[in-house]
């Protein structure tokens, strides 16, 4: 287990619904994969807060993390401007497990699930369909970056204001009938995991999750943030978000608790 | 030369600093940051005989300078940690303290006597987890049940044993006092507070057990005047936690009354507070003309 703990600069604010920061910070990007996060220390609480990995730049030396303002610790995050510094701990646990580039895949983000599958849809280019669910279309974040990188973007919102009208599962049905792919990877609520998950198991697909959960260490030691998961033998076991994740092979995930 | 070396009951320890039980795993996820020799000692994650799944989530909530926990002593079982993680630990030159908990007496003697056998320094008998349904806290809440107790696995523990005590008690120095006349060779505190939150969007506990064990600078004073407490009242060794974050408080801690502090919850936001303490002490020892850290303890003056 290898990850840095420091304070490193916000060089870049993209504007945009959510807070679209870049970090400099040339040694954990250098070791950072797609799915895994940061740990960012909030002036003033005692928890870091989790971000997933958004994009890594290995040659900028750079990571660039999305959030949306959730209560009182990202609130006091959003105030940071250009230039500030951030006590950042990463990159942690396990990211999603690329296939070969030419393999195809589906990225499925839900809200504040949508960030983590920038970087793991760029590995696969045109061979991607990123699938992006917002509650409207004010909330839509980075639908240009996955088309820029070659990715098909098929959109949708809950109140229909752009794209379909309806859930993330909806387009995944329509994009399983057209082609199966050799792997999903879905982060976003619970619930929206669950039907995702229960999809590519009917399929046949292979299928990545990555789950959330309450943290306080992030890196193993406190046991604070357990997920239930099923082991091979069939029982059910509390693993670790921060550590045994937060990426989970979906079979493995209780969904219901 | 400065001397940062303490020694709780016959084992020495380079410096005064332990990392609490519960907030250090065993030691692995922080061998990235520094090494684990620079630390006085390691207060092992909570132990029991067989394996323990411990608390559904959530199992985490914040609070204004602190936090809850219920994790509810998850750990492998004895038999999978001296397999998979004490060699592992025994490489390491830090003492190696194995926080021992059970749901029942004989529990508590069955792992005392198996860790016995082992590398192990001491023992840490935790009569005082807020977090599971039987056993912990409810040894340590009466004088009757934690005398009862460290009788019985005093016959089993071939090692130096720390009696960890719980706050949620009206007077913890005569809870200290039973367990020494009971052959308790320290004791440490505190352990957490019993505390609650609720989201007052849904009506639910955040954490799924309800209430769970507060720690962090909030709980700082109280652990003070516990440490002070406690240390005016019994002759054997004391260990100070609970708040701890900085060099500072290690020093107004020990001079508290405690011969050595451990340090928990400060490290989920910064994981290399231990070694600032370490160091932080050292400087303030020299900068002060104080050439043994043993001589500050419990030399507070009070009114
Ligand atoms: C592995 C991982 C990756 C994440 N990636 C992103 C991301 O890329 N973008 C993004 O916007 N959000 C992400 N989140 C969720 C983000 O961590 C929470 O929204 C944030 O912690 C809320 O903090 P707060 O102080 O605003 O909320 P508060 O409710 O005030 O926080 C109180 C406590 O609860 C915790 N908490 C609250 N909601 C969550 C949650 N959903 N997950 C985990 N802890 C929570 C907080 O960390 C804090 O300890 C991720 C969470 C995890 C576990
Ligand atoms: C997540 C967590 C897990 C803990 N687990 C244990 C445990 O297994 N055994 C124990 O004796 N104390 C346990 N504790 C209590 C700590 O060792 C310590 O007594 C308490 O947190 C106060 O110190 P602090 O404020 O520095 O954290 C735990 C604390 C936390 C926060
Ligand atoms: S947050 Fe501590 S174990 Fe995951």
């Amino acid at each position: 287990m290898e990850y840095l703990q420091g304070t490193y600069r916000v060089t870049k604010i993209r504007p945009g619904c959510m807070c679209d920061y870049t970090i400099a910070c040339p040694d954990i990007a250098a070791i950072s994969k797609a799915g895994q996060f940061v740990h960012i220390r909030v002036p003033g609480f005692t928890l870091r807060r989790p971000i997933s990995i958004c994009e890594v730049d290995r040659q900028a030396g750079t990571l660039r993390i999305l959030f949306d303002i959730r209560g009182e610790g990202t609130k006091v995050l959003a105030q940071t401007k250009e230039g500030d510094l951030l006590d950042v701990m990463g990159p942690l646990g396990n990211g999603f497990e690329l296939l070969d580039a030419d393999k195809k895949a589906i990225v499925v983000g839900g809200g504040i699930g949508v960030p983590p599958m920038l970087e793991t849809a760029k590995s696969y280019g045109k061979n991607a369909t990123a699938i992006l669910g917002f509650r409207s279309s004010d909330k839509i974040v980075l639908t240009d970056d996955f088309t820029a990188q070659g990715s098909r973007v098929m959109l949708c919102t809950d109140d229909g204001s752009a794209g379909h009208h309806g859930l993330v599962t909806d387009l995944l049905k329509q994009r399983f009938e057209e082609e199966l792919p050799d792997i999903v990877y879905a982060c976003g609520p619970k619930i929206m995991l669950k039907f995702v998950a229960q999809m590519c198991a009917q399929h046949g697909v292979r299928c990545q999750v990555s789950l959330e959960e309450r943290m306080a260490c992030g890196v193993g030691a406190c046991l604070g943030c357990a997920t239930p998961i099923r082991q091979e033998d069939g029982s059910v076991t509390y693993l670790h978000v921060c550590k045994n994740g937060p990426v989970f092979d979906a079979e493995r995930v209780v969904f219901d608790d | 030369m400065t001397n940062l070396k303490v020694n709780i009951a016959g084992v020495e320890l380079k410096n005064p600093v332990i990392t609490a039980s519960g907030c250090f795993g065993f030691g692995r996820e922080y061998e990235c940051m520094y090494p684990l020799s620079r630390l006085g000692g390691i207060s092992l994650k909570g132990m029991t005989f067989q394996e323990k799944l411990g608390n559904p989530p959530p199992r985490i909530a914040e609070t204004p300078s602190g936090m809850l926990n219920s994790v509810g002593l998850q750990n492998p079982g004895v038999e999978h940690f001296l397999q998979y993680d004490m060699p592992y630990l025994s490489q390491q030159d830090t003492v190696k303290i194995a926080n021992i908990a059970g749901s029942c007496v004989e529990d508590y003697c069955a792992l005392a006597e198996r860790l016995s056998e082992s590398e192990i320094d001491m023992f840490e008998l935790n009569i005082s987890c807020p977090n599971v349904k039987q056993g912990g806290a409810a040894f340590g809440t009466s004088c009757e049940n934690a005398s009862h107790i460290v009788r019985e696995v005093r016959k089993y523990a071939k090692k130096p044993m720390i009696v960890k005590l719980s706050p949620n008690v009206t007077d913890i120095a005569s809870i200290a006092q039973a367990v020494e006349a009971e052959g308790a060779d320290a004791v440490s505190l505190i352990n957490t507070l019993l505390g609650m939150r609720i989201d007052i969007n849904t009506r639910r506990p955040i954490l799924h057990n309800n209430v769970g064990g507060l720690s962090g600078p909030a709980i700082f004073p109280v652990a003070v005047r516990m440490v002070w407490q406690v240390a005016n009242r019994v002759k054997i060794p004391v260990i100070g936690m609970g708040g701890i974050e900085k060099w500072q408080d290690a020093i107004e801690m020990m001079m508290a009354g405690a011969n050595a502090i451990q340090i928990g919850a400060a490290m989920f936001y910064n994981p290399k507070a231990p070694i600032e303490v370490i160091d932080g002490m050292e400087q303030w020892l020299k900068d002060n003309g104080i050439k043994d850290i043993n001589e500050i303890v419990g030399t507070v003056k009070p009114w």
